[in-house]
Order: structure tokens, then sequence, then C-alpha cells
């Protein structure tokens, strides 16, 4: 095997022991091992990435010395090169825009737990993509549960602790019947490994036996991971958790955490149960309804706040409803949809968050749109940030968001006649919502203060932050540029992921 | 007041799930209208004569609404609970009976675990080989869940040790009375610890170190050494532990295992997959040593579950190790 | 009529699992509904140990050994699945780790608002500026 081969497993490892050292040393110290620990698995997913589209096709990765039903395994292939590198990549930027918050809401000898944290985060989203055994990924997910839970909480206030809180008790849901239904797989198949597990399901489906059993599995599956990931009626813990959060942990959570529990169920249905059964059980076409329901309804709830973060936040609701509707066509294109979704508003949520916590330092660190009014021309990269995120959810071309528009119209066009009007429609709707609440947002941040308030503030811009707005001004443009490229990658990435 | 607390609970049951505050406006209701005074008078004939559907409405809220409402969340709730049994009942009666020797989980996957025990890992407990070697790589990521835990117990309720005089509440008022009546120096668990603590540490490292060749392991024995830890210091105060065990040796001791866990995990992952032979003396089957990687994985396993064990008993009752 | 039978019988037959869904039902419902955040955490572990019934008894075969090899008989119709005993393992260490968290959550709740009904801390937090 070649030692790129190998970047996988050392990134899920060592990011664990990263987290450990952060643990032990003071906030600099944490600080600076955590950064440049993410700066190297970001390179090491990048070369993993170019590896695998050199040699154009996945490559399984034995976890120790007995093949895959004994043993675990993780299966590397391009689209989960792909997630990893942008996941990385978004990772470290976050972090690094978000610094000086990370410094100012956390308590000084606490700081260090915030970068512990970050890099198991890190650890189990890397473990979450590439992990091909179904009692990994629960392990995995209760890390990144909590872990993110802990991310809410380090900024200590009431508002924070309650909302972490309701996070908790709904990832536990979540995770009690995501376990419930490994658990049940597991009696009527015997297997945990998601190849195994997929061999043993057809010949279930093709026996008709265990037909109560298998859709009630689905169901517990797609719920529990539905709940974790904000899926629309389930979204309620979301604004509170991502509207109170540092603007680092914000960014976190609303760009990567929802998207790991995203490509876990996608792989159940992709390599467990294939796209047939899913079918054929209609589970999909509820998926669709939810997603489009979120579409709709996410965008409703945030032109209705008038404070900037969790505007953002319901905003999130409403493009995780893209990601459902994506899955819900029951179509490659569809998929292809979705995958591409994630990876756009991974590099777009992250920096809408990051520019807010730069407007919220030249504003007194209110995050209320009155108080923000003119905070784009008191910190212009913040406000050039903001801009290019606000058009880039709103589906402009040239920027990440608009090629998600595209393959889903694509992948809507290509569905049956009522599925493909809703999609549509959800479609014309969404994108009309989201202009309704970006532009003005991004008007009143450059408009001209009448008070006088927050006169002579200007942003004082630390290199951490300057170069991580950049970055993701330059990541999200480049997104666009390219997204052909990006959307064959995924393609091709999707059709050597299944089994 | 009745009044008043009905308006907060109805407040916070409409304004649940909007962030907005706004003022309900009630129509205010007979009861809090000083009627003897003689400028009132007038309203309450008004009420009385020209709204009695209103005010009865609005006092009919006052007394039964919230009631309702909590009833009706009970029902709702045992609703949702029999629904959810029944159907995880159904589900139930068409899975592989108990017990069976045909169920689809006896297959060739459990036959390997136990038949291939001794030769491939050198365990004569197979649970202990498949944790920690065929299946080595959860385990890393279960030792790594307790560590992400006992980080986040700490960033909750650590106390600086300056304003640590009362425990982990700083404010003294805060205080509840279950303190004093702690037993201090109480001469029977005093007597009884001494000769139970030195007891579950050695029976603790027994479990760890026959984790390869009987029921036990890193897990199990580390919680045992964690409860010695915390009858010691439950018996003779923390000062008698922190002698031997304080913030230092907590994070020396729990970094090195959880570091010295993963370089061995990683040194096996490493070259199993490479198919490399990793040099692992295997040991003798049903002895101590034996097992080859995983008796020091259960050590390390060990001494980091109990460290996190008392970590946890320590943060709630003072805030800090 | 037949088919309640089956039903029934099928039912009495997995009686372990039977009652490990019914505890998950009161679990879930607690965690879910319950104001109290100490009884929302008790459901949460109901819903765990539940679940872990649940796979001990799928582990379970009529008249075998537990899994530890005696006399160097390794002929795997003796024993036990050692699959889900391991599972549980890590179920348990997983449970332990996120009640100590929820507590520790609540114990600072309680700290600050003086009440364990999450209702009642959600609109006294609302009322503060943070």
């Amino acid at each position: 095997m070649e030692l790129v081969q190998s970047f996988p497993f050392i990134t899920i490892v060592f990011s664990l022991t990263c987290g450990v050292f952060c643990a032990v040393l003071r906030g600099n110290r944490a600080r600076t091992l955590c950064l440049s620990w993410l700066t190297v698995t970001f390179l090491m997913s990048l070369s993993v990435l170019l590896y695998t589209l050199k040699s154009d096709g996945y490559y399984i990765y034995r976890m120790g010395k007995w093949n895959a039903p004994w043993g675990n395994e993780i299966r590397v292939g391009v689209l989960e090169a792909l997630m990893a590198t942008a996941f990385s990549g978004v990772m470290l930027l976050s972090v690094l825009g978000g610094l000086n918050h990370i410094f100012e809401d956390c308590e000084a000898e606490k700081t260090n737990l915030y970068f512990t944290m970050i890099s198991l985060l890190m650890s189990s989203l890397f473990a979450l993509i590439y992990t091909n055994d179904l009692f990994t990924a629960y392990v995995f997910v209760e890390i990144n549960t909590i872990a993110s839970c802990a991310l809410v909480m380090l900024k200590s206030s009431g508002k924070t602790l309650v909302a972490t809180t309701r996070y908790l008790i709904m990832s536990l849901l979540g995770s009690g019947l995501f376990l419930l239904g490994i658990v049940m797989l597991y009696g009527i198949t015997g297997e945990l490994l998601m190849e195994s597990i997929a061999e043993k399901v057809r010949e279930i489906f093709a026996s008709g036996e265990y037909s109560l059993p298998l859709t009630v599995i689905i169901g517990l599956f797609s719920v529990g991971l539905a709940v974790k990931s904000a899926l629309f009626p389930f979204h309620s813990w979301l604004p509170d958790a991502h509207g109170s959060a540092t603007a680092a942990s914000s960014a976190v959570l609303s760009g990567l955490v929802l998207k790991g529990y995203i490509i876990v169920l996608i792989k159940i249905f992709y390599r467990i149960f294939g796209l047939s059964v899913i079918v054929s059980e209609r589970v999909s076409n509820f998926l669709f309804l939810f997603g489009f329901l979120a579409m709709i309804l996410g965008s409703v709830g945030a032109l209705r706040e008038r404070d900037l973060k969790r505007m953002l936040a319901y905003s999130s609701v409403a493009q995780v409803g893209y990601i459902y509707a994506g899955l819900g066509m029951h179509s490659q294109a569809g998929m292809v949809a979705a995958c591409v979704q994630i990876l756009a508003h991974a590099v777009t949520k992250p920096m809408l968050f990051i520019a807010a916590g730069g407007f919220m330092d030249v504003s007194g660190g209110n995050k209320d749109m009155a108080s923000l009014t003119g905070a784009g021309r008191r910190d212009p990269l913040g406000g050039a940030a903001f801009t290019v995120g606000a058009m880039s959810m709103i589906g402009i071309p040239s920027f990440a968001g608009f090629m998600t528009k595209f393959t889903l119209t694509q992948g809507a066009l290509q569905a049956h006649t009522p599925l493909m009007i809703m999609a549509l429609a959800a479609i014309a709707v969404s994108t009309l919502l989201n202009a309704l609440y970006y532009i003005p947002a991004v008007f009143t941040l450059f408009s001209r203060r009448d008070d006088g308030k927050y006169a002579g503030v200007r942003a004082r811009y630390t290199p951490s932050y300057a170069g991580a707005t950049v970055a993701f001004i330059l990541l999200n443009l480049g997104f666009g540029v390219f997204s052909q490229a990006i959307v064959d990658a995924v393609s091709r990435g999707l059709a050597m992921f299944g089994a | 007041m009745k009044n008043n607390s009905f308006r907060e609970k109805l407040r916070r049951f409409v304004d649940y799930g909007s962030f907005r505050e706004e003022e309900l406006k009630l129509p205010r209701s007979p009861e809090t209208l000083d009627t003897d005074n003689p400028e009132n008078r007038w309203l309450t004939t008004v009420q009385n004569s020209e709204k009695p559907v209103r005010a009865r409405l609005a006092k009919w809220f006052t007394h039964r609404g919230v009631q309702v409402f909590d009833n009706l969340y009970r029902v709702a709730a045992v609703f949702i609970c029999l629904t959810l049994i029944s159907l995880l009942l159904s589900v139930v009666s068409f899975l592989p009976r108990f017990g069976g020797a045909d169920n689809p989980a006896v297959n060739e996957v459990e036959e390997r675990y136990v038949s291939k025990a001794i030769e491939e890992t050198g365990t004569t407990n197979a649970v202990a080989g498949m944790i920690s070697a065929y299946r080595g790589f959860d385990t890393l990521g279960e030792a790594h869940v307790l560590f992400v835990a006992a980080c986040s117990v700490i960033a909750l309720l650590r106390v600086d040790p300056s304003e640590r005089k009362h425990g982990r509440l700083v404010d003294p008022e805060l205080l509840g009375e279950d303190m004093d009546y702690e037993p201090n120096s109480d001469l029977i668990l005093r007597k009884a610890a001494k000769l139970l603590v030195p007891l579950a540490f050695i029976f603790g490292l027994y479990v760890i170190l026959n984790g390869t060749s009987s029921p036990g392991g890193g897990f199990s024995g580390g919680a045992l050494i964690g409860a010695g830890l915390i009858l010691n210091s439950v018996a003779f105060g923390f000062q008698r532990t922190e002698r031997f065990f304080g913030d230092e040796m907590y994070h020396l001791v729990k970094t090195a295992c959880l570091t010295v866990y993963a370089l061995l995990m990683a040194y096996f992952i490493y070259m199993g997959a490479n198919g490399f032979d990793d040099h692992v003396w295997l040991g003798v089957p049903g002895n101590i040593i034996s097992g080859g990687l995983i008796l020091p994985i259960n050590v390390a396993v060990g001494f980091e579950v109990a460290c996190t064990m008392y970590c946890f008993y320590a943060l709630f009752r003072k805030g800090g190790l | 009529m037949v088919q309640l039978r089956e039903f029934l019988t099928n039912l009495f037959a997995n009686y372990y699992e039977a009652a490990a869904m019914i505890l998950f039902g009161i679990g879930f419902t607690s965690l879910l509904m319950h104001r109290n955040l100490v009884k929302k955490i008790i459901g949460f572990n109901f819903m765990d140990s539940a679940i872990y019934l649940f796979l001990a008894a799928k582990g379970y075969i009529t008249g075998r050994l537990a899994p530890i090899i005696t006399d160097g008989n390794t002929d795997p119709r003796l024993y036990v699945n050692p699959i889900p005993t391991g599972l549980v393992l890590t179920g348990i260490v997983v449970s332990v780790s996120v009640t100590a968290f929820s507590l520790a959550l609540t114990c600072r709740l309680y700290d600050k608002y003086h009440t364990l009904d999450i209702d009642e801390i959600t609109y006294l937090a609302r009322k503060e500026r943070d």
C-alpha cells in the first residue's frame, strides 16, 4: 500500500490525540497545535483526493490485521476524499475567522478545551465520512454530539446553557432511535459491515420475510438522523443553539456538523438498503416532503427574524431542506444535487457566520439588525464576505450556491410529474424567499446610520480574521467557477460510492 | 397572586417557540378590581352587564386553561408512549426467536471470534479479543467518548481553586443543608473504607490484568479503581486523595494513557493494513501476559476510566480535582 | 384471530425483547415529554438500558456458555455470540459519558435559575440579555 492511502486513518486517529494534548496545554499553545494539525489534515485530505482522482476508483483500508466482516475498515473514494478536504479546509478557516471571539467568549483557563472539542469534532467528522461500519458510525456520532454540544456551551451564558440543553435532548432522542435501528438491523441480519448488511437485506427483501421490521428500521434511521440534522419538524433546537454560540462554533455547527449526520444517512440509504428498497418503502417520498416543507418554512422563519445570527440559523434549516429534497428525489441527479449542496453550503454558511461575528465586533456585541445597520461600512471585509455569501445563498451564477439550484432543477426535471412540479415550485419559492431576506439584510448592513451610533468604530483586522474572510470569498468564487468540475467529481464519486 | 402566576404560565405557553416577547393583552378579570372602591364600581357593573361572555371566558381561562393544557400534554405523552410501544412490539413479534441457535446473528463472523480467538489474538476471553483486537478502532473511539465527556464536564463545573471555599457553588447562600450532614469523621465509614479501599484497588488491578483470560478488562477494572478513589475521598476527605491524586496527576495519567492507547492502536492498524508483521508476542493464552497488545491497551484504558470516574465525582462534588 | 394468536405467541417467545421495547417506549417518552430535567435524564438512561437488554437478548443462545474459552475447547457451538456483549460494553460507556455531561448541564442550570423545569428555564433565559 502507498503511504497516501494511510492518510485517512492517520487523520482520524491523530486528530483524537491532538485533542488529548490540547486539553493539557494552555490556550495559546493549544490554538497553535490545533491549527497546525488542522492544516496538516487538510493537506493530507487534499493529497488523498488527488490520489483517488488519479487512480479513479475507491480503495478499502483495513483497520487492523483482519479483513472486513471481522475487523473494521474504512472506504475511501472520490466523494469521501472531496468531503474530507472541504470539511477540513472549512474547519480550519472557521476557527481562524472566529479566533478572536473564541478567546473573548470562553473563560481564560478553559480556552484550550475549545480546541480539544474542535480536534475531536474533526476526527469524528472524518470517521463519519470514511467509515464503512455501522457501529463505528454510532460511536463517532456520539463523539460528534458531545463535542458539538460542548462547542455551543463553551461560550458561557444562560442562553447558551439552555440552548445546549435543548440541543442535547434532541440529539439524545436521535441517537437513541439510531442505535435502536442498528441493533434491530443487527438482529435480523447479524452483520455490522455495510456491504454484508446490504447483501443480507437484499435476500430478506426478496424473500419478503421481516418486511415490517425492515420498514420500521428504515424509519428509525431516517427519523433519528433527521432529528440530529434538524430536518424541518425537528428543527426547533437549531436557531437557539446556532444563534447563541460563538462565531466559530456557529460556523462549524451549521456548515459541517449537520452534514456529518446526513452523510451517514446517505451511506445507509446507498450502501445498505439501496435506492430501490428506499423507493419501494416510500421513505424517499417522506424525505422529499419534509425537505420541501423545510425549504419553504425555514425561509419563512428566517424572514421573520430580526436577529442576524438566528436568521442565518433559520436559513440553515432551509438549506438542509434542499439536501433532503435532493435525497428524496430517488434519482441519481437528485443524489448529485444533495452532495453538491452539502459542499456548497459547507463553504458558504460558515463565511456568513464569521462575517456576522465581525459585524458584532463593530456593533458593541449586538446582533439585532437595528444595531447592525451600517456594520458593513464599519467592517468592509466582513461586508464583502457577507455579500458574497448572500449572493451564493440566493443562487446567483458564478457563486457556489448556484450549482445546487442548477443540479436540483436538473434532478427535478428527470423526476415524475407531480414531484417535478413540487420541486420546481419549492426551488422557485425558496429562491424568492432567500432573496427577500438576504437582500434587505445586505442593504441594511451597508446603509448609512442616522443616529451616529458607533460613528468612530472601525474594524481592527487581525491576520487570522482577514485571511479567513478572503480565503472564504476566494473559495466560494472558486467553487462557482469550477462548479462543473466539482459536479463531475461528485458524480464520479457517487458512482463508486454505492455497494 | 394567582392571576399573576397564571399570566406568567400562559405567556410562557404562548411564547414558546417564538422569540419575540409581546405583552399578552388579557381582559382584566373582575377579581383583580378593588370592588369596594367606589370609583371602580361602575366598571364591574359594566363588565357584568355588558360583557358577561368575555368575562366568563377570561375567568375560565384563568382557572381552567392551564389545567386543560397540562392534561392535554399528559394525554399526548401517554398516547405517544403507547403508539411507540405498540409499533415496536409488533416489530418484536416478527423478529427471530429468542435464544435460537439458527438466528441470523449466529454466523461466520461470530464463529471466527470464538474459534480463532486463541490463535489470532491470544486471548481466551473472546469478548476482549473482539473489542480490543478485531474491532479495536471502535473501542479507541469509545475511550475518547469518555474523554470528551470528561472535558465537557470540566468545562461546565470546574471552579478556580481560589474560589473553591464552598465546593462547586461559589455563592454560600446556595449551599444546601445536606453538606452539613456530611460524614466528616464517621467511624463506621472510615473503618469500612480502610478495609475496602485497598481491596477495591487490588481487585480492580486484578480485573484489568486478567481481562484477556477472564471476564473483565480495562473498562470494568477501571470503574472499580475509580470507585476505590471515590470511597477514599468520601471517607477521609478530599485532602487524603489529593496527596497522591491531584489535578496534575490526573492530567498526566489521562494524557499518557490515551496517547499510549492511540499510538499502540495506530501501530497495530498501520502494520495490519499494510500486511506487515507487527512483531507482537501473543503470550500464553490463559496467563496474565497474553493477548499481545490487548494487555497494555487494557491497562491504559483501565487507568483512563479510573481517572474519569473520579474526575466526575470530584467535579460534581467540589468543582475541581 | 389466528394472526393475533401468532402475534402473541411470538411476543411471549421474545419476552426479553418485548420488555426491552416497553422500557424503550417509556424512556423515550420521558426524555421527550417530561419537563423536569433530571427525569429527562432518567428517561434517557431507561432508553439506553432497554437497548442493552435488547442486544444482550439478541446475543443469547439457549444452553450455551459465556464466550470465555475454557479447557482449550474452541468449538463455536459451545458459546454464545460475543458480538452483542462487546456492543453493550461500548454502549454503556457512551451512555455514562452522556449522562455525566447532561447532569453537569443540569447542575449549572439549577445554580443559575433554581428550577429544573425546562420550560421555566427557557422562559427565564429568554428574558435576560446576552
